[in-house]
């Protein structure tokens, strides 16, 4: 009983701010500024109203989704292939480039802010979708690499073996077998990839300018000569939370396999 | 690419065919070689690792319809020769043929065989059903077709319950059944069978064997078997190949390579518990063990010219008992009863040596106990001292 009441608490502690900001984002703008009330006393809509039928809150909801989406489009068709690569072969330095490839993750993308900035704009990509997916691809790559191949070497080589003897191809094999075998490694990645290339702001803002904006992005030029629109902001934040408890439902019963059986 | 339209329209007609090479050159295999007699020759084969010679020099051939057992203790190199055989790795020299055709480089899906693995895999994702039918979808069967001969399979096998269920969810003995149907529904050429009953229970160990054998009695494929127990040899027939540290000892007919066995490794490596080595000195009318033990040259030793020799005697021909006139009485000291099943394998010495007894039954023996044991003289094999066999015991019926 007591180990339930302290994870009550706990639960209660971590929920507070996002009770919070659903709270204010069904509130007028004088109620947050005046006294504290814990929840809305006139209930509105109008907050998500704005946003839903203001394009240049929605479009950054659009241009987010886009370049997440061909992140996670991106990353996976480059990340399958190596993981398996990795797990399944031995070559010159493989041990070498699977931990550069680790350490790139470590590190910080402001590095690669300015060598960015100045590449994409010289070749025509500043302010495009794609320019911000193939910049995630940075650090989204070789984590998916690296969770995949977890994966792939928890399945026996002697399947692939199995599958050549019976006369598979090997993109046959890849597709038909070996695909649906590490499922769950795809969907935890996926959920992996999506939830950085989602939460990244500073290669999202500076590459892009009005095309390609992101939504957090937006959501931190929201100061106009009226002051902040606090309500607003806060249904751009439950907004932009929304899409991650999506992600997160569908891949849970994976999500503990995944961590059981990828790398640690 | 110059095509002229007659062309260009069979190209596209077959484009599958180009893109997913798979079933095309199966198909070929398939229709063409059933049926007809195959044969697999090793020329030399040898496989390097890192600096380590894994199998070397072998020279093997493997008769058409033949069921070859590859006997030998773990890290003798079975496995590595299997995975040369089935082209899964590349030899570091040699060249492996069949049919006449040097197939050493070809890509294992170009070949028409099936394997079996020690694990028990399966394609976890598809039902059994499926996962039987693969070849055969690869080969684009017919639906029809298919379907009978899994069946037919399942059947021959006893799965046919659990055609709709998915792998994981059989037992032990049922994956490997299903992994055995699925090397068994094509016609392949050459199936290999890598310690396939491992991992399984002692009664359906048996069971399977048993089954494994009478399936291939009506195939016309080459079968080879890999096993560290020379019981299960014993047990499979057909033939032999003793393999020790990557070595080919000795291959041929089971029931020979165990009554003659060309030297001291095979003789030791292929009986459980392993044959009784003694250095003797024969003269022109005794031998000598040890100096201490001595018998006269019987009529069965006595084309040995003079000299040290090794002699071999099978720990089942070592009696409690005496079984024959000139069977030698030694006293000796217990050192251990070590029951195996229903039979006791009795490790007992005296000052000079020491010999292992294979008993039936189940004996118990206090360590130190002082018993006697009888000798057989005419069941004795001799090796010279570099391990060659000089004499086999003429073979009596029982072994």
């Amino acid at each position: 009983m007591k180990s339930r009441i302290a994870l009550i608490v706990y639960i209660l502690f971590i929920l507070l701010p996002i009770y919070w900001l659903l709270n204010m984002s069904f509130k007028t703008n004088q109620e947050i500024l005046g006294a504290i009330t814990f929840w809305p006393q006139n209930f509105t809509f109008e907050n998500y109203q704005k946003i839903l039928t203001d394009p240049s809150w929605y479009k950054g909801y659009i241009n987010s989704m886009i370049y997440v989406s061909l992140n996670m489009v991106i990353s996976l068709t480059v990340a399958l292939p190596a993981a398996y690569a990795f797990s399944r072969y031995k070559f010159v330095g493989d041990k070498h480039l699977f931990f550069w490839l680790l350490s790139n993750k470590m590190a910080p993308p402001a590095v690669f802010v300015l060598p960015f900035f100045q590449l994409y704009s010289s070749v025509g990509l500043f302010d495009t979708h794609i320019a911000v997916a193939l910049a995630h691809c940075l650090f989204n790559i070789p984590l998916a690499v690296w969770i995949l191949e977890g994966f792939m070497s928890s399945v026996p080589k002697e399947i692939d073996e199995t599958a050549y003897i019976d006369g598979y191809s090997f993109p046959r094999f890849f597709a038909k077998i070996f695909i649906p075998l590490i499922g769950s490694g795809i969907g935890v990645t996926a959920f992996f990839l999506f939830m950085f290339s989602w939460i990244e702001l500073l290669l999202a803002r500076t590459l892009t300018a009005t095309e390609a904006q992101p939504i957090q992005v937006i959501m931190t030029r929201t100061v106009g000569a009226s002051g902040i629109d606090w309500g607003v902001l806060a249904a751009a934040g439950v907004l932009t939370i929304i899409p991650g408890i999506f992600v997160i439902y569908f891949v849970r019963n994976h999500i503990a396999k995944g961590f059981a059986l990828g790398r640690t | 690419m110059k095509l002229n339209i007659k062309d260009r329209i069979f190209f596209l007609w077959h484009a599958p065919c180009f893109l997913y090479r798979d079933s095309y050159p199966v198909v070929i295999n398939i229709t063409i070689t059933m049926g007809v007699n195959m044969s697999l020759v090793l020329e030399n084969v040898t496989k390097i690792v890192e600096g380590q010679t894994w199998v070397s020099n072998i020279n093997m051939t493997l008769e058409p319809g033949s069921f070859n057992v590859l006997l030998g203790r773990t890290l003798a190199g079975k496995t590595t020769l299997m995975r040369l055989m089935a082209g899964l790795d590349k030899p570091s020299e040699g060249r492996i043929i069949m049919n006449g055709a040097d197939v050493t480089g070809k890509p294992v899906r170009e070949r028409n065989l099936s394997m079996v693995y020690q694990q028990f895999i399966n394609y976890p994702n598809l039902s059994v059903f499926e996962n039987i039918a693969s070849p055969l979808r690869l080969a684009r069967m017919s639906e029809k077709e298919i379907k009978e001969r899994v069946y037919e399979t399942a059947k021959m096998l006893r799965i046919e319950p659990f055609l709709n269920r998915l792998p994981l969810e059989l037992s032990g003995g049922q994956q490997q059944r299903t992994a055995m149907a699925r090397a068994l529904v094509k016609d392949a050429e050459l199936i290999l069978f890598d310690e396939p009953l491992v991992n399984l229970d002692y009664k359906l160990r048996e069971e399977l064997r048993e089954e494994l054998r009478s399936l291939f009695r009506q195939r016309n494929c080459i079968a080879v078997y890999a096993t560290t127990e020379p019981n299960e040899a014993l047990a499979l027939s057909g033939n032999t190949a003793v393999l020790h540290e990557g070595r080919l000892l000795q291959h041929g007919k089971t029931a020979e390579v165990y009554h003659r066995p060309t030297s001291i490794e095979t003789a030791v490596m292929f009986s459980e518990p392993p044959m009784n080595i003694v250095k003797s000195k024969v003269t022109e009318s005794e031998v000598t063990f040890d100096e201490t033990v001595h018998f006269q040259l019987n009529k069965d030793l006595n084309h040995l010219t003079p000299g040290m020799y090794n002699l071999g005697v099978r720990a089942s021909h070592i009696g409690l008992v005496p079984h024959a006139d000139d069977d030698l009485e030694l006293p000796v000291t217990v050192d251990l009863a070590e029951i195996s099943g229903s039979e006791t394998f009795l490790h007992v010495r005296n000052d000079h040596l020491s010999l292992v007894l294979h008993l039936p039954g189940v004996h118990e023996y206090a360590v130190d106990e002082k018993i006697t044991i009888y000798f057989p003289t005419h069941k004795l094999y001799a090796f010279d001292l570099q391990g060659q066999l000089i004499h086999a015991p003429a073979r009596i019926s029982g072994v």
